[in-house]
């Protein structure tokens, strides 16, 4: 059998000790696979997502990437963060060549430039490449972060709720590019999200994330709580998403879970 | 657009309005003043015993507050010749401005040397921060001239104490907004060059010196305004060359025209030196 690329085992982070804020989070991520994290917010998402790319540090468990246990951050794992966390002073262009000299240093310039085209057309803003973040709009500059996560060609990539700033319109857009791309390149995607049509339409599975809470038998932490694995087929688009069969009753069981079960009582 | 040019218009045509009058006024007061200082009703004999009792009527009048007319001549004397050289008591405005300016460039580059990179490191590291705290609170709001006795006696050279006099009063400002900008630089930034591996002094140069510049040069126009100010009070302390030498020394030599020009040529240099510091933070400023 083959090993999973990533395998995460009983992670824990608490910041008041014995009060965990979440514990016991375990999954693993196949190569190729597309996976949403679900949860109110204070869950702890965030900080698995922190860990996972290298940026914080979990107080309990381990993250083994390709079966060697992970430390710190890594070229192999891109990150599209909340804010796009652009340089604003850095065109587009300068932007993603920032990140992609941080990949291959040696390469030179014309080489370098090819793989900044390449992957500023893969999200369709070639016309914008030599503008600055402030000259984009909200989208447009959310693209340019996928871009440049996408431009190291990571093993895995990480989004922490890449579309939550974004009106309803451009998210739709932005989410059918992000797909297309994922299914193009057979990237490996971790992404956090509010959105529960957002993961029915993106992910192979979701994980249902609950928070802690106090409850009649003491402190019980957050984790996760379920894993759905998504039944619908996998050629599926926003648009014909919602006539699907199956759609209703999945969308029913994560919006049940968020209400009623998220916050344990 | 035709908005704004208008209202430039208008500006400027304010700005010449006020000039005229503060020229007028000038004009009007120096011409009372010529009037009573006139030798009218005395004999000639008179004037020349006042001359002999070095009491000069027509020279009490030129070197009292200059005409608008002694003062057109005076600023067209230094201008046509601001490079000449007769002696350690009388060169041209240039090379006095020369002198200064030199003096400023040095003390404010040394200041440069120091503060940025060690603001920078105050600025990320929260520790030293701390640390020099107190050093630096009690230090900035010392006058740079407090410390001219220090440095006279320590480096026994007048011109080196006047450049180490600029040093100590640029670093403040610089130090301060350095560590403070570098401190601010956002957390999302940094976290972008963690994950792609960068190196700490790629880091330092391509992410945190850029997202800290505009910050830098606001201490750094602070910084040459203050020295700007402070090299003219020091060159009226140490002497020998400069402008403030040669304020002081036309004092000594009761001709306010030239005073009044070195003020005036003091004013324009410092505004133009603002400029220049103004034009550099445009260039790094970013809109976020």
């Amino acid at each position: 059998m083959k090993t999973p690329l990533l395998q995460v085992e009983r992670l824990g982070k608490a910041y008041v000790a014995d009060k965990p804020v979440f514990a016991d989070v375990s999954f693993m991520l196949d190569r190729g696979e597309f996976v949403c994290v679900i949860g109110h917010s204070g869950c702890g998402k965030t900080t698995v997502l922190n860990v996972l790319a290298g940026l914080d540090t979990a107080t309990a468990g381990h993250v083994f990437m390709e079966s060697r246990e992970m430390v710190g951050p890594s070229l192999e794992r891109g990150v599209v963060f909340q804010g796009h966390a652009l340089m604003p002073w850095l065109t587009v262009r300068q932007n993603i060549a920032f990140a992609v000299k941080s990949r291959w240093p040696d390469w030179p310039g014309a080489r370098l430039n090819q793989q900044v085209e390449k992957f500023v057309q893969l999200v369709g803003l070639s016309h914008a490449i030599d503008k600055k973040p402030s000259q984009l709009s909200g989208g447009m500059k959310q693209r340019v972060g996928i871009a440049r996560a996408f431009s190291i060609q990571p093993k895995m990539l990480l989004l922490d709720e890449p579309f939550g700033a974004l009106d309803a319109l451009t998210r739709g857009t932005i989410q059918d590019e992000l797909m297309a791309i994922v299914r193009e390149t057979q990237q490996t995607v971790f992404m956090i999200t509010h959105d529960v049509d957002e993961a029915i339409l993106l992910a192979d599975r979701i994980l249902l994330m609950s928070n802690g809470a106090e409850t009649a038998a003491g402190y019980k932490p957050g984790g996760i709580a379920e894993v759905v694995v998504n039944p619908l087929p996998r050629e599926r688009t926003r648009a014909t998403l919602h006539h699907l069969d199956g759609y209703y009753e999945l969308r029913n069981h994560i919006v049940d879970f968020l209400v009623s079960r998220a916050k344990a009582h | 657009m035709s908005v704004a040019n208008h209202l430039k218009l208008r500006a400027g045509l304010l700005s010449g309005l006020i000039l005229l009058v503060i020229l007028g006024l000038w004009y009007a007061a120096t011409a009372t003043s010529g009037a009573t200082a006139s030798a009218a009703g005395l004999t000639p004999a008179q004037i020349e015993y006042a001359q002999m009792m070095g009491q000069d009527p027509s020279a009490i009048k030129a070197d009292g507050f200059p005409t608008l007319g002694q003062m057109g001549q005076t600023a067209w004397s230094h201008l046509s010749r601001p490079f000449y050289d007769n002696g350690p008591n009388d060169k041209g405005v240039g090379i006095q401005l020369a002198h200064s300016l030199g003096r400023v460039a040095l003390g404010f580059g040394l200041a440069c040397l120091v503060a940025v990179p060690l603001g920078f490191v105050i600025g990320m590291s929260p520790l030293l921060h701390r640390a020099l705290d107190p050093f630096i609170q009690v230090l900035k709001p010392i006058s740079p001239l407090a410390w001219m006795p220090l440095a006279l006696y320590t480096i026994k050279d007048s011109t080196l104490s006047g450049i180490f006099v600029i040093f100590i009063c640029s670093i403040w400002p610089m130090l301060v907004n350095t560590a403070f900008g570098v401190a601010a630089v956002k957390k999302e930034w940094l976290n972008v060059a963690a994950t792609l591996e960068v190196s700490p002094l790629r880091k330092a140069l391509q992410v945190i010196l850029p997202a800290a510049a505009p910050t830098i040069l606001t201490g750094m126009r602070i910084s040459m305004g203050i020295a700007w100010l402070v090299i003219v009070a020091a060159e009226m302390l140490v002497g020998s060359t400069g402008i403030g030498y040669f304020v002081w020394n036309e004092w000594n030599n009761l001709s306010l025209s030239n005073v009044i020009f070195a003020v005036l040529v003091i004013g324009v240099v410092g505004m133009l030196l603002d400029l220049a510091f103004g034009r550099l933070q445009k260039a790094v400023t970013y809109v976020d």
